[in-house]
C-alpha cells in the first residue's frame, strides 16, 4: 500500500494539467461560480474526516474527525447550493 | 472485484465528474448541469466512504453532516451577492481547518488510517504528508479569516506593514519546513503542534500586508492554498479522488491569480509582499494642485445625450456595487433600449472584489450575458460608441496607464472609453482611485462629470428618460 508514492504523484501531476486546461476554457464571466465550486469540491476532504470520525469509540480523533466533517458539510451544501443560485442568474433575454 | 478495486474506482468515478463540473463552467448553458454533476460526484464519494468498513459508528457523523448541512445551506440561500468575495474567504478557512483537523486527526490515530510501520510508528512518507497537509491547512485557515476581515469590513482594508516584516515571514516559513524535516525524525506530538501554531501565525502575516482592493488575488491564492492543503491530505489518506480534486483546484487558484495580477499588470510577488495601496492620504495631499476645470452636468443632459446616442456602453466598477446601483442601472439600459440604443456592459478583469463578480451582480440584476463583455473582447467597440458610461469605476479607464511610465497603474490594460464620443463618469467626487492617481480624463472635452450617489445618479437619469 505505501510503495505507490510514485504513482500517486503521477496522478497529482496529471491532474494538474487536466485542471490548468479545463480552467483555462471556463469563460470569465463565471469565475466566481468556478470558485465557489471549486470550494465545494475540495471539501471532499469529508472523506478522511469521515474516517476520522468513523470508531465506535470516543477519542481525540473522533472528536476531530466530527468537527472537521460538520465543517466541510457548510462548505459542501452552501457551495454547491450557492453555485446552484448564482448559475439559475445567467439568461439569455430575447 | 474486490471490494478495494471496487472502492478505489467509485472515487475515480467522482474525480472525473469533478472535471465535468469544471468543465461545464465553459459557458451557461452547460453550468448548471456541470454543477449537479459535481453534486454527483460528491454523493458518490462520500456514500463510498460511509460504506466502508473502516465506519462503524453512525450517529455523530450524521448529526456532524445535518448541523454543518443546515448551516451551509441557510448560508447559501441568504447571503448577498454583493458578499459573495467574503463568503468564498470564509468557506476556504473551513477547507483549511478541516485540513488541519484530519491531519490531526491521523496524526492522533495513525492506525485508523493504516499508516503504521511494523516497529508502530508512522511511515516517513506519511509524516511529511500529513505535517505539509496541515501547515498549508493551518496557512489557508488564518489567511482566510483576515481575508474575510477585510472584506467584511471588519478591520480596515490597509495595508498593516512593518518594518522587517518580510524577514521574519521568511524566518517562520523556514521554521516551519525545519519542523516538517524534524517531525520525519521526532514524531512527538510538540513538533507537530507546534507546526500547526506556526504556521496560523504565518497565514495571519501573510495576508495583513495586502490591502483591500488587493483582494481578488489573495481570494484566488487561498482558493488555490485550500486545493494544495486537500491534496496533502489525500497523499496521506492515499485517496485518488482527493489528490486529483486538490490538484484541479489548486491550479484553478493558481490560474484566477494569474489573471487577476495580469489585470492589474502586477507580478504575483508584488501583490503578495502586499503594502499597495496603502498611501492614498499622501497622493491626495499632493493632488491639490488639480484644481483644473471640468465639465460637469446633470442627469437631465446624461438622459438627453444617451437617449440620442446610436449605442452606448456602460463601464460598471466595484462602487457601482457599493452603491448597490446595478437593478437601477438594468432599468435604465433596458429604457435605453426601449429608445433604440444598442446597450452593452464592458467588464474589467479586476472589476469587482474577486474574479468574475462583477459579472454576477449584473446577472443577479437580470441584465442577459451576451450583452457583457470582458476588456479584450470590446475594447475595438469604444471608438465607434457614442457614449462610454463609467459608473462606479476609475483606475480602469486612466489613460495614464498607457501614456505615462511614471504612473504607478503603467501597462494596466484599460478600457479604452477616451475613444467614445462622450464619456460620462457617474463619480461621488474627485477623488483619486485607489491607486491614487489622477485621472486625466475628467479634465477633457469630451467627458462630463455626472456627481453624486452612483444610485441615486442612474435613478434620475431614468426619470430623466421617460
Amino acid at each position: 500500500m505505501h510503495g505507490d508514492f510514485v504513482s500517486q504523484l503521477s496522478i497529482f501531476v496529471l491532474a494538474i494539467f487536466v485542471g490548468y486546461y479545463v480552467v483555462w476554457s471556463v469563460t470569465p464571466a463565471l469565475h466566481t461560480p468556478l470558485m465557489a465550486v471549486t470550494n465545494a469540491i475540495s471539501s471532499v476532504i469529508v472523506v478522511g474526516a469521515l474516517i476520522a470520525a468513523g470508531p465506535v469509540d470516543m477519542t481525540q480523533a473522533k472528536v476531530f474527525g466530527c468537527i472537521a466533517v460538520a465543517l466541510a458539510s457548510v462548505n459542501i451544501f452552501g457551495g454547491f447550493a450557492v453555485t446552484q443560485r448564482m448559475l439559475a442568474m445567467y439568461k439569455k433575454k430575447k | 472485484m474486490d471490494m478495494q478495486n471496487m472502492t478505489a474506482l467509485a472515487y475515480l468515478v467522482a474525480a472525473v465528474l469533478f472535471v465535468l463540473a469544471l468543465r461545464g463552467l465553459s459557458s451557461p448553458e452547460t453550468s448548471r448541469a456541470g454543477n449537479m454533476m459535481g453534486m454527483l460526484g460528491m454523493a458518490i464519494a462520500v456514500g463510498t466512504t460511509i460504506l466502508s468498513p473502516e465506519i462503524t459508528s453512525y450517529g455523530w457523523i450524521i448529526g456532524s453532516v445535518v448541523v454543518g448541512g443546515a448551516v451551509g445551506l441557510l448560508i447559501a440561500s441568504r447571503i448577498a451577492m454583493t458578499a459573495m468575495p467574503q463568503l468564498v474567504a470564509a468557506f476556504h478557512s473551513l477547507v483549511g481547518l478541516a485540513a488541519v483537523l484530519v491531519a490531526g486527526a491521523a496524526y492522533a490515530n495513525p492506525a485508523s488510517f493504516d499508516l503504521l510501520d511494523a516497529a508502530g510508528r508512522i511511515f516517513v512518507a506519511s509524516r511529511v504528508e500529513m505535517s505539509l497537509g496541515a501547515m498549508i491547512g493551518a496557512i489557508t485557515f488564518s489567511g482566510s479569516v483576515i481575508a474575510f476581515a477585510k472584506l467584511q469590513g471588519l478591520v480596515s482594508g490597509k495595508p498593516v506593514v512593518f518594518a522587517g516584516q518580510h524577514w521574519l515571514n521568511a524566518l517562520l516559513g523556514v521554521a516551519a519546513l525545519g519542523l516538517v524535516a524534524y517531525f520525519c525524525v521526532d514524531q512527538s506530538p510538540w513538533v507537530f503542534w507546534s507546526l500547526v501554531a506556526l504556521a496560523f501565525v504565518l497565514g495571519f502575516l501573510l495576508i495583513i500586508p495586502i490591502g483591500g482592493a488587493d483582494m481578488p488575488v489573495v481570494v484566488s491564492m487561498l482558493n488555490s492554498y485550500s486545493g494544495w492543503a486537500a491534496a496533502g491530505i489525500g497523499f496521506t489518506l492515499h485517496n485518488s479522488a482527493l489528490i486529483i480534486t486538490g490538484a484541479l483546484v489548486g491550479s484553478s487558484g493558481a490560474i484566477l491569480s494569474y489573471i487577476m495580477c495580469k489585470g492589474m499588470n502586477r507580478s504575483f510577488f508584488n501583490v503578495i509582499l502586499g503594502g499597495f495601496g496603502g498611501d492614498s492620504s499622501a497622493a491626495g495631499a499632493g493632488g491639490a494642485e488639480e484644481d483644473r476645470p471640468v465639465k460637469q452636468g446633470s442627469a437631465e443632459d446624461a438622459a438627453f445625450i444617451m437617449k440620442n446616442a446610436g449605442s452606448v456602453i456602460i463601464v460598471p466598477g466595484y462602487g457601482m456595487a457599493v452603491a448597490q446601483a446595478q437593478h437601477a442601472l438594468r432599468e435604465m439600459g433596458d429604457e435605453l433600449k426601449k429608445a433604440g440604443v444598442k446597450v452593452s456592459y464592458a467588464i474589467h478583469p479586476v472589476a469587482g472584489r474577486m474574479p468574475g463578480h462583477m459579472n454576477v451582480l449584473l446577472a443577479e440584476a437580470n441584465v442577459s450575458y451576451d450583452e457583457v463583455f470582458e476588456l479584450e473582447d470590446i475594447n475595438s467597440e469604444f471608438q465607434q460608441a457614442d457614449v462610454a458610461f463609467v459608473i462606479g469605476a476609475n483606475d480602469v479607464t486612466n489613460p495614464a496607464a498607457k501614456s505615462d511610465p511614471t504612473s504607478p497603474i503603467y501597462g494596466m490594460p484599460i478600457l479604452e472609453v477616451e475613444k467614445a464620443k462622450t464619456v460620462l463618469f457617474v463619480k461621488r467626487g474627485m477623488a483619486s482611485g485607489y491607486a491614487g492617481v489622477q485621472n486625466e480624463l475628467f479634465f477633457r472635452d469630451n467627458t462630463m462629470m455626472l456627481f453624486g450617489d452612483a444610485k441615486k445618479m442612474v435613478e434620475s437619469v431614468l426619470r430623466s428618460l421617460d
